[in-house]
């Protein structure tokens, strides 16, 4: 039986199929403004025999193909669960979103917290930065990991935060200083709502900013533990949609 | 509405332009969230009709009575006891505060960081807006949290007819005395105002009424307990929140056939929602007309709200009052008894809170707790987290939702209200 899952976020829609536990393949587009016809492109060519769907367009898709939807919660943590058995806590920094999972043995979601309307700490967040900075998304976490530490970003704020960077530069302190104290403002947002859950190991990190090394690296140091991360971290919850429709 | 009413609404000097809009989003909002409901009580249709009239045949209604010489008291808390206003014959009224309504003006007098309850309050008197507002002859302000305190001192400035009733924080013998000061207090305020004596019979009398009221109410709360719950929590806040406005004896008696269709559907075993559905207990700051936006948006994910401990709600009406004392004094004394014991979170401490979460999540069967907190409310916000923390140590799961009366969180709202069920 084959099992669609797919993931309608604010910037991107992700799509898994699954044969039985065997990942047949993933495509990835972007929301842009269309997202039911991003979805319809995605599905050409697709068959399948049950589907569901998780994510903001969760509804607007099962409206007008069918199948079960879930939240992003619990569609994190089946993804991270099925990739990793052991999983207790996930980390999902998606592009507007964050949301922190805490799982009891049996997998389980018991406890979550997510941000609030502002987007401060998300992936959008890093994207501004990058942009502001001058440095192409892709590359904004290497860059950052061969920053200093010694400068501090205070505002969260996405706005603020870059009048902040703005001014550092205008000091004449190194880009790559300033870059990894704004991954370091997201990292203590995210550590913080992590706790609000309880940190228990393993912690899988899911989403697109999973992919980020600086984000990875200074989440490690500050949880003082090291986070999974896997392969394909934004294909986590439509993986999770996926066994969703399977079950 | 009729041309009627335009006239009635220029009259009190509404902004006509504004009010015009503000019904319209609200007729809309309505349609969308109440008549949208699948498999209602019929008996609501009366509640329908007194939502599409809440600007029009009651105000009517109350200007008639003016006119006829009684007087119209107006306010926004539970602690304003409204059997003194029966006993002289008068009319209590709660005021409009569930809408954002010219926040402008609001922020230029009040700071941004205050509840939408109370911005709302003084932002339907600064846009002439609330109809009710300007048909009382009395407004009744109380110093609960320090929010409401200071927004009275400003609203006093746009009003003649403020009366403002100190309320105790601690639940003390000289809290007590203190609460039944002011209630005698406000007895003669209102004496003076309609020109009646309260006598003991007369004041029993307002007793009686607002008693019937409650217990038609405390038996729809009962009916409640069934599973399926054979009305939706939003049809149930709907009755809580014209319990308000509307007159008390109609009310109780459209109250009472809702309960009667709503007896026979428990025993057919019919539910407004399908048996199974997961149960909601909404605990928290009041949500006044129209503020749907929390039970929309969790029977909307497909569970039922099947209490609310509110003050639009249980928190508001549990508790009958003494009908036996002989005396003014003594029933005044009985007054105090009843509304000391309405457990808002302004009081400290206030453990009575807590027990009576426990008691309705139990009563009525809920799966899991929402506390509702308005974004900047210090006492219910506080209060929150040490109740989240107990409720989940008794193994009831508790979510916390702050919020406020836009609809620019609505989306995250329901993915946290859905994530919550998915957890039950
Ligand atoms: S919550 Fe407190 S202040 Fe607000 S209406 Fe209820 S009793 Fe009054
Ligand atoms: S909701 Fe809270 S802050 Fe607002 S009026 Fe009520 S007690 Fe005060």
């Amino acid at each position: 039986m084959i099992a669609a899952g797919i993931d309608i976020g604010s910037r991107s829609i992700e799509l898994v199929l699954l044969d039985g536990d065997r990942i047949l393949d993933v495509r990835r587009q972007d929301t842009t403004f269309d997202p039911l016809r991003q979805c319809q492109r995605l599905l050409e060519g697709v068959s399948w025999d049950t589907l569901a769907a998780t994510g903001y367009g969760r509804k607007l898709f099962s409206e007008r193909w069918g199948g079960d939807t879930l939240t992003e919660i619990r569609a994190h943590a089946a993804g991270a669960r099925f990739l990793h058995p052991e999983a207790r806590t996930v980390l999902d920094i998606g592009g507007q979103d964050t949301k922190a999972v805490a799982m009891n043995e049996a997998g389980r979601v018991v406890k979550f917290e997510m941000n609030d309307r502002c987007a401060a700490g998300t992936g959008k967040f890093l994207e501004f930065m990058a942009t502001g900075l001058q440095i192409p998304l892709a590359e904004f976490g290497t860059y950052a990991l061969s920053g200093a530490r010694g400068v501090e970003i205070s505002s969260m704020c996405t706005v603020f935060a870059e009048t902040e960077a703005t001014s550092l530069m205008a000091r004449g302190v190194p880009g790559p200083d300033i870059a990894r104290a704004l991954h370091m403002s997201i990292v203590t947002r995210s550590a913080s709502m992590l706790r609000r859950v309880g940190v228990v190991p393993p912690v899988v990190f899911t989403g697109g900013v999973a992919r980020n090394p600086c984000v990875v690296a200074l989440m490690g140091q500050i949880l003082d533990c090291p986070l999974v991360v896997p392969e394909n971290p934004d294909h986590v919850g439509a993986l999770g949609a996926a066994l969703h429709a399977l079950s | 509405m009729s041309q009627d009413y335009r006239s009635m609404w220029a009259e009190l000097g509404l902004d006509l332009a504004a009010h015009d809009q503000l019904l319209a989003v609200l007729g809309q909002a309505y349609a969308d969230i109440y008549q949208a409901q699948a498999d209602r009580p019929e008996a609501m249709s009366y509640f329908d009709f007194v939502m599409s009239e809440v600007h029009g045949l009651r105000i009517r209604e109350l200007l008639d009575a003016r006119k006829a010489g009684r007087k119209v008291v107006g306010a926004w808390c539970v602690f304003v006891p409204e059997e003194i206003v029966l006993a002289a014959d008068g009319i209590c009224v709660g005021l409009c505060a569930g809408a954002d309504v010219a926040m402008d003006e609001v922020e230029k007098l009040l700071p941004r960081n205050t509840c939408a309850l109370i911005k709302s309050s003084l932002g339907f008197k600064l846009g002439k807006l609330c109809p009710y507002l300007e048909s009382v002859d009395m407004v009744v302000g109380e110093n609960t949290c320090d929010g409401k305190k200071k927004m009275y001192e400003t609203f006093a400035e746009l009003t003649e007819n403020l009366h403002v009733m100190d309320v105790p924080q601690m639940k003390s013998a000289d809290g007590r005395r203190l609460m039944l000061n002011e209630y005698r207090r406000f007895l003669t305020a209102v004496e003076e105002l309609t020109g009646v004596e309260i006598t003991a019979e007369r004041l029993r009398q307002g007793i009686r009424t607002a008693n019937a009221k409650r217990r038609a109410m405390h038996r729809l709360y009962s009916l409640r307990a069934a599973d399926p719950a054979p009305i939706s929590g939003l049809d149930a806040l709907l009755i809580n929140q014209i319990s308000f406005y509307d007159d008390p004896e109609r009310f109780t008696a459209s109250v009472d056939a809702v309960c009667d269709e709503l007896k026979a559907r428990n025993e057919a075993g019919r539910g407004a929602v399908p048996a199974g559905a997961k149960r909601i207990l909404v605990s928290g700051c009041p949500m006044a007309v129209p503020n749907w936006k929390l039970p929309w948006i969790v029977e909307g994910a497909g569970a039922v709200i099947v209490g609310e401990e509110s003050c639009v709600g249980e928190r508001g009406l549990r508790n009958l009052v003494a009908e036996d004392g002989g005396t003014v004094d003594q029933l005044l004394e009985a007054l105090v008894d009843r509304y000391f014991q309405v457990d808002c979170a302004i009081f400290t401490p206030n453990p009575d809170r807590l027990a009576h979460i426990r008691q309705m999540a139990a009563d009525y069967r809920a799966d899991g707790v929402i506390h509702y907190g308005l974004n900047f409310c210090q006492p219910y916000q506080m209060e929150a987290i040490p109740v989240a923390a107990a409720l989940e140590q008794d193994g009831l799961p508790t979510l916390r939702v702050d919020t406020d009366y836009s609809q620019e969180d609505v989306e995250q709202l329901k993915t946290r209200v859905e994530a919550f069920l998915e957890i039950l």
